[in-house]
C-alpha cells in the first residue's frame, strides 16, 4: 500500500501494473493528458488532469460534492466533451462515446412501461435478433441474481432489485469498461454491502475496467485496486490498494488506509 | 416464536374456508360489483313512487316507467336509432378531427422548441375563446350542416388533448431521456421507447376530458341548430310537451357519456398496465 504519482503516458502500451485475472475478458485502458473541462466559459471543473488507467483495473474516485468526479467520469465516457486536453481509450481518440463503455447511474433509470427483461435488453442498443436480445438479457439477469423477475414490471421490485436490473444493463452488452456513479448511494447499509460484493464477482468474471465514483471511502477501499481523491479538479491523492481479495470488512490495513483518505478529504474543511 | 404463529395459522383457516365457495356466485351477483348501483337504483325506485302516488306532477317529471315507455315507442319506429347513429357519427368524426389535430399540434410542440414559439401562444389565445362563444357566427358560416357540429366539436376536444399531450412530453423524467441517449438511443428510437409511453398518462387523461366537451359541445350545437340527432329530438319533444322524451334524450346522454367513459378506462387498464396507479382502478 504506498502512494504512486499517476504514472504519465510516456507508454500507454506498456500497462505494467495492469492485475492479470484468469478469466479477464476485453478490458479498456484510458488515458487522459493535461485534460481540462469548463462549462460555459466558467471556472474549470477539471484542471489539467494526466490518470492513466491500466485495462482490467478497478479504480475508485472519491471526493466532496463537486470536487468535479462526476464530470470526469463523464469524460471519460464521451458524454462530455473536454474544453483542452487528450482523451485516449485503448490509445485511441476516446472523445465520442461507444457502446464498450457503459454507465450505470445513482438511480436506477429502469422504463417503467418495459418489463425487467425489456428494460435489460435496452443495454444491448440494435445488436441481435429479438430471440438472441431475449437470451443475453435473461444471462445478464441471472448474472445479478433476478432471473425469476424476468417478466414483472419495475414498479412491483425493491430499490435494490430495481439497481440490480440496471446493472444487468449496463452489463449486458459486455461492455470494456464500466462507470458506477455513486450507484449505490440510495441503498440501506445491508444491500449496499450485498451490491458491492455482487460488482466485485462480476467484475473479476468478466475483467473489464471499472471506474467506481463514491462518497463512501470505506465501499472505495473495499472494492477497488487504486483510490483517486480528486480535490478542485484535480488529483489530490492517487493509493495503490494491495491487500488480497476477498477482502474481509474491518481488516486494519483497510480500516488504516480508510482514515487516511478521510484525513485527507477532511483536511480541506 | 410459538405464540406468534398459533394466531396467524387460525387466521389462515377460516379465510380458505370464505374463499372456497366464491367461484360458485356468478360474478354480477357479486355484492362489491353491484355497489356502485345501489344509488341509481334506489333513485329511480323513489321517482317512481314519488310519481305515482302524484307527489310530482308527470307534467314535469314523467315516471320512470313513461320515460321507458317512451324510449320503447321511439325505439320501435326507428327514430331513435336513427338520431342516436347521426349524433354518435357527429361526435366521433368530431372528436376524431380534433382529437387528432390536438395531438399532433402537442406532439409537435412538445418536441420541437421552434413549433412551440410559432404556434404556443396563438393557440393558448384561442384556447381563451369559449368555443360555444362561435355558435353564431359558426352558423352563419356553416348553417345548421353537419360542418357547424363537427367543427365545433372539434374545436372543442381540440384544446384539452392538445394541453395535455404538451404537458406529458414535458413531464416525461429528463433522467430516462438521458438513460436512453446515453445507451445509444437515436431518435426515433427516444420517442417511442421514452417519450411517448411517458406521456401516455397525461394523453390519456386528455382523452378523457375531451369527450366529456365533445358530449357538451354536440348537445348545445344540436340543441340550438340541427334537423336530426339527439339534441334536435330533446328539442322537438319540448315543443310538443313529451316531457317524457326529453328526459329520455337526457338519460341517453348521461349512458353514452358513461360508455365513453368506460372504453377509456378499459383503455388506459390496458396500456398503462405498467403503471401501478390503474392496475387496479
Amino acid at each position: 500500500m504506498t502512494a504512486t504519482i499517476a504514472p504519465l503516458f510516456k507508454d500507454v502500451a506498456a500497462q505494467a501494473h495492469a492485475p492479470v485475472r484468469p478469466s479477464a475478458g476485453r478490458a479498456l485502458s484510458v488515458t487522459l493528458r493535461r485534460l481540462t473541462k469548463a462549462f460555459d466559459g466558467g471556472e474549470p471543473v477539471i484542471r489539467g488532469l494526466d490518470l492513466h488507467i491500466p485495462a482490467g483495473q478497478f479504480v475508485a474516485i472519491v471526493g466532496r460534492s463537486g470536487c468535479g468526479k462526476s464530470t470526469l467520469l463523464r469524460l471519460i465516457l464521451g458524454l462530455e466533451q473536454p474544453t483542452s486536453g487528450h482523451l485516449a481509450v485503448d490509445g485511441r481518440d476516446g472523445r465520442a462515446a461507444g457502446p464498450s463503455r457503459k454507465i450505470m447511474f445513482q438511480e436506477p433509470r429502469l422504463l417503467p412501461w418495459a418489463r425487467v427483461a425489456d428494460n435489460v435488453a435496452v443495454g444491448l442498443g440494435r445488436e441481435g435478433s429479438r430471440a438472441e436480445r431475449r437470451e443475453k438479457a435473461r444471462e445478464a439477469l441471472a448474472q445479478v441474481g433476478l432471473s425469476e423477475k424476468t417478466g414483472d414490471w419495475p414498479a412491483t421490485l425493491s430499490g435494490g432489485q430495481r439497481q440490480r436490473v440496471a446493472l444487468a444493463r449496463a452489463l449486458v452488452s459486455r461492455p470494456a469498461l464500466l462507470a458506477l456513479d455513486e450507484p449505490l448511494g440510495a441503498l440501506d447499509a445491508l444491500t449496499r454491502i450485498d451490491m458491492q460484493a455482487m460488482i466485485e464477482r462480476i467484475w473479476a468474471e468478466q475483467g473489464f475496467t471499472a471506474i467506481l465514483v463514491t462518497h463512501d471511502v470505506g465501499e472505495a477501499v473495499a472494492l477497488a485496486d487504486r483510490i483517486l481523491v480528486i480535490e478542485d479538479g484535480a488529483i489530490a491523492l492517487d493509493v495503490d490498494v494491495d491487500t488480497p481479495r476477498p477482502r474481509r470488512r474491518g481488516d486494519p490495513d483497510l480500516a488504516a488506509l480508510e482514515g487516511r483518505i478521510l484525513d485527507q478529504l477532511l483536511a480541506r474543511a | 416464536m410459538a405464540d406468534s404463529a398459533l394466531p396467524a395459522l387460525t387466521r389462515i383457516a377460516p379465510a380458505r374456508a370464505a374463499r372456497a365457495p366464491t367461484p360458485r356466485v356468478p360474478t354480477w351477483l357479486d355484492p362489491s360489483r353491484a355497489l356502485p348501483w345501489l344509488l341509481p337504483a334506489g333513485i329511480i325506485l323513489g321517482w317512481q313512487a314519488a310519481a305515482s302516488t302524484g307527489l310530482v306532477s308527470t307534467r314535469f317529471m314523467p315516471a320512470p316507467l313513461d320515460v321507458a315507455h317512451a324510449g320503447w315507442q321511439a325505439a320501435q319506429t326507428g327514430e331513435l336509432w336513427v338520431n342516436l347513429w347521426v349524433s354518435f357519427l357527429r361526435a366521433a368524426s368530431g372528436f376524431l378531427i380534433g382529437g387528432g389535430i390536438g395531438l399532433a399540434f402537442g406532439l409537435a410542440n412538445g418536441l420541437s422548441r421552434l413549433s412551440e414559439k410559432l404556434t404556443d401562444t396563438t393557440l393558448q389565445m384561442v384556447r381563451n375563446v369559449p368555443h360555444l362563444s362561435l355558435i353564431p357566427l359558426v352558423i352563419l358560416w356553416f348553417g345548421i350542416d353537419e360542418g357547424a357540429k363537427l367543427f365545433l366539436v372539434a374545436l372543442g376536444v381540440f384544446f384539452p388533448i392538445y394541453a395535455n399531450t404538451l404537458h406529458g412530453i414535458r413531464s416525461v423524467d429528463p433522467q430516462l431521456i438521458e438513460m436512453g441517449r446515453v445507451y445509444g438511443m437515436n431518435r426515433r428510437e427516444l420517442f417511442w421507447r421514452v417519450v411517448l409511453p411517458g406521456a401516455l398518462p397525461s394523453i390519456f387523461v386528455g382523452l378523457r376530458y375531451g369527450l366529456g366537451i365533445m358530449w357538451l359541445t354536440l348537445i348545445v350545437a344540436e340543441t340550438i341548430a340541427a334537423n336530426s340527432g339527439l339534441g334536435y329530438m330533446a328539442m322537438q319533444a319540448r315543443e310538443f310537451m313529451l316531457v317524457d322524451v326529453v328526459v329520455l334524450a337526457i338519460l341517453i346522454y348521461a349512458a353514452l357519456g358513461k360508455l365513453a367513459d368506460s372504453l377509456t378506462r378499459l383503455l388506459e387498464r390496458r396500456c398503462l398496465s405498467w403503471n401501478p396507479a390503474y392496475r387496479n382502478a
